[in-house]
């Protein structure tokens, strides 16, 4: 118990010495929970929008000033030519290109039916596909706009109409950084557990102080555990300075108790941990365990649901989610924060994590030799 | 009794495109209270041999006990008595000079006060630098340092790996008085050095080459094994002086040796030869004296054969 102790004060006094892990500690927090969840924002505003008018009738106009008064549209350029507004988007001045035929209020007027034509820069996918819907619901709104100046509506719709309206649950105004910082902070209790742990044993192997512990009585475990407990607390700790700026900067306020969150974050730091010493156990520089434990952070994170949903990604990647740590967590913090499930509700999740943590740890301490 | 007991300890590192024999079959003993010397050139394998019996390593083949401790099967009891330091400064840099100390005194479950007698005259000189962090420290005071923690759990045995190696002269003549008192407290001291000059310094030494060892015993006992004569030779001309040297029936082996060059005179061949030879080569001046062999001369002959 006395050589614990004195393991983790000596780690402790190394971690407290150390500038570059304080800056960890405090400005990586600060700084992805300030800028990433603007950055990650689906929400495309600014589209910009090159409207050729070969009609410049009344309704064309309507029309135009419907889709530039949306807020999502910005009017580049009004031409009566297609070819300089297709030159519009090669230099990339135009998202969006919409041709209004000639005749548009004539054929609308006598043959009820007008035709309108929509060319999109499809290089970024998102913004094109949501350019277009949002398009086309605008277009939609105004026939409908349209239609109703021209029939004099029955007291009871003739037609059959079904109207949605549907009502967001858990996060009612789709605030995606709500959405985002939870799934920010398993990120910053991901790089605090795995990179920090693994490096700091590895740096011991790269100056040689692990030998001169190794011919010492001290027992492995000891060695072990004098490692994982101090990233354990810091792991928890960086986890509490991202809940505070949340609340300072976004307004978060968790649904949930910060007691599930808590005992989650526990045993997922466990699971961390041990990924963390088990890439120690088979890296000999810092640089090796630097790069392997990136290449893996990577994956975990664009596959853990963090960025894209899960649901949208092939059989084969949901699969690969399953044995991804991150997921689980992700997938409680937004259960807990948004909305408020309880222990039990996670429990599947703890299990799955508990059984993570018990593989991971017992591998990687098998795998740490004392000697060659 | 004897406290490092080796018998054909072997150690093979293996990679996909060689294997190398880094120690092959080595034995030898040494006893209580003595301080024991390997000395070799760099790659000899001494480091290899120091990690195995420090329990750091194991042996792909033979036996070593250390304190009577067999080195795979007690390797705990090992670790609880025996003291290394390696030839690379390995203490914690970002602790200071006390904080290493204390920690080192902890892990033993030992504490500095009760063994401060054991270090007190090395680690008064580093004291003033207490608070100081061992990252900081002067090369001489790092190995200070490092003497002081491998000494803190009053080990039986001490492992010192190349403690002098890019050490200055004064230093190192200061560093080998350190080890004389040491010894006096009745430590056993293993210590592995490329110098020869150290040789001497040690009650036995065994000189190791390529995994092997070539001849173990007191300094005084490798020396009289030695039974050349030895001549030092010298001339304006030192470089042609030594290939011509090379160059003659009579010469077992020559080699420069500071500002002489050391002719190994084969037993037939007198000194009376070698300098009709040498005049006759073109060095008119030359300065022939016969000389004592020390270890280097008895290393290179060893080398040679």
């Amino acid at each position: 118990m006395r050589t614990l102790q004195f393991l983790l004060q000596k780690e402790f006094r190394q971690i407290f010495r150390d500038p570059a892990i304080l800056r960890v500690i405090f400005v990586v927090p600060v700084l992805q929970l300030l800028l990433l969840p603007w950055a990650a924002d689906y929400e495309v505003r600014n589209i910009k929008l090159t409207i050729v008018d070969h009609d410049h009738s009344d309704y064309a106009r309507r029309l135009i000033s419907k889709v530039t008064a949306s807020g999502y549209f910005q009017l580049d350029q009004y031409t009566d030519s297609y070819n300089k507004a297709l030159k519009e988007i090669e230099v990339d001045k135009a998202d969006v290109v919409v041709e209004i035929p000639i005749n548009f209020e004539k054929n609308l007027v006598r043959e009820n039916e007008a035709t309108l034509f929509l060319a999109i820069n499809a290089i970024n996918g998102v913004k094109a596909g949501l350019a277009s819907s949002y398009l086309q619901s605008i277009i939609r709104d105004f026939n409908n706009q349209v239609r109703t100046e021209w029939i004099q509506i029955p007291r009871f719709s003739p037609e059959i109409n079904i109207d949605v309206r549907s009502s967001n649950w858990f996060n009612p105004l789709m605030n995606y950084k709500f959405f985002m910082v939870p799934g920010i902070l398993v990120m910053l209790v991901t790089i605090v557990g795995s990179f920090l742990t693994s490096l700091n044993i590895v740096k011991e192997k790269e100056i040689g102080t692990i030998e001169q512990i190794n011919v010492t009585p001290v027992k492995k475990y000891h060695f072990i555990l004098g490692k994982l407990i101090p990233f354990w607390i810091l792991g928890l700790f960086i986890l509490t300075i991202g809940l505070f700026i949340a609340w300072l900067l976004y307004g978060i306020v968790p649904v949930g108790s910060l007691f599930t969150i808590y005992v989650f974050a526990a045993v997922y730091l466990l699971a961390v941990l041990g990924f963390g010493l088990l890439i120690s156990t088979f890296s000999n520089s810092q640089q090796q365990a630097m790069l392997v434990t990136f290449f893996l952070f990577m994956i975990f994170i664009l596959l853990g649901g963090l960025y894209t949903p899960i649901d949208s990604m092939p059989v084969w990647a949901q699969w690969f989610t399953k044995f991804n740590p991150v997921t689980y967590f992700i997938e409680v913090m937004r259960l807990v924060i948004l909305k408020g499930s309880t222990l039990s509700d996670i429990l599947p999740h703890i299990s799955i994590i508990l059984i993570f943590a018990f593989v991971l740890n017992t591998w990687a301490v098998i795998n740490y030799k004392k000697r060659a | 009794m004897t406290a490092v007991a080796v018998n054909n300890l072997s150690k093979v590192y293996a990679t996909k495109k060689e294997t190398i024999d880094a120690v092959q079959h080595v034995s030898f003993d040494v006893a209580r209270g003595e301080l024991f010397g390997i000395i070799g050139p760099d790659g000899a394998g001494k480091t290899s041999l120091f990690r195995m019996l420090t329990t750091l390593l194991l042996p792909d083949g033979g036996s070593a006990t250390v304190d009577g401790s067999d080195i795979v099967k007690d390797y705990e009891a090992i670790r609880q008595k025996v003291g290394y330091m390696p030839g690379r400064f390995s203490l914690y840099q970002d602790l200071t000079v006390e904080e290493n100390l204390n920690f080192f005194a902890t892990i033993f479950n030992t504490t500095v006060g009760a063994n401060y007698d054991i270090i007190k005259d090395i680690y008064v000189q580093i004291e003033p630098f207490k608070k100081r962090r061992a990252g900081k420290l002067s090369g001489g005071m790092k190995q200070k340092l490092a003497l002081s923690c491998a000494l803190i759990h009053r080990p039986v045995v001490l492992f010192l790996d190349e403690p002098t190696t890019g050490v200055d002269a004064v230093s190192r003549k200061e560093f080998w008085e350190m080890l004389k008192r040491l010894k006096q407290q009745g430590i056993t001291i293993l210590v592995s050095t490329p110098y020869m000059d150290e040789a001497a310094l040690c009650d036995r030494v065994a000189l190791m080459q390529k995994g092997k060892i070539l001849s173990a015993g007191t300094p005084a006992s490798i020396i009289n094994a030695f039974n050349n004569t030895i001549l030092a030779v010298k001339s304006e001309k030192m470089f042609q002086l030594l290939r011509d040297l090379k160059a003659w029936q009579g010469t077992e082996d020559s080699y420069s040796f500071g500002e002489y060059h050391h002719a190994v005179m084969k037993k037939e061949f007198s000194e009376e030869q070698l300098q009709n030879y040498l005049v006759e080569k073109g060095h008119p001046d030359v300065e022939i004296k016969p000389t004592q062999p020390n270890i280097e001369d008895c290393f290179m002959q060893l080398m040679q054969s």
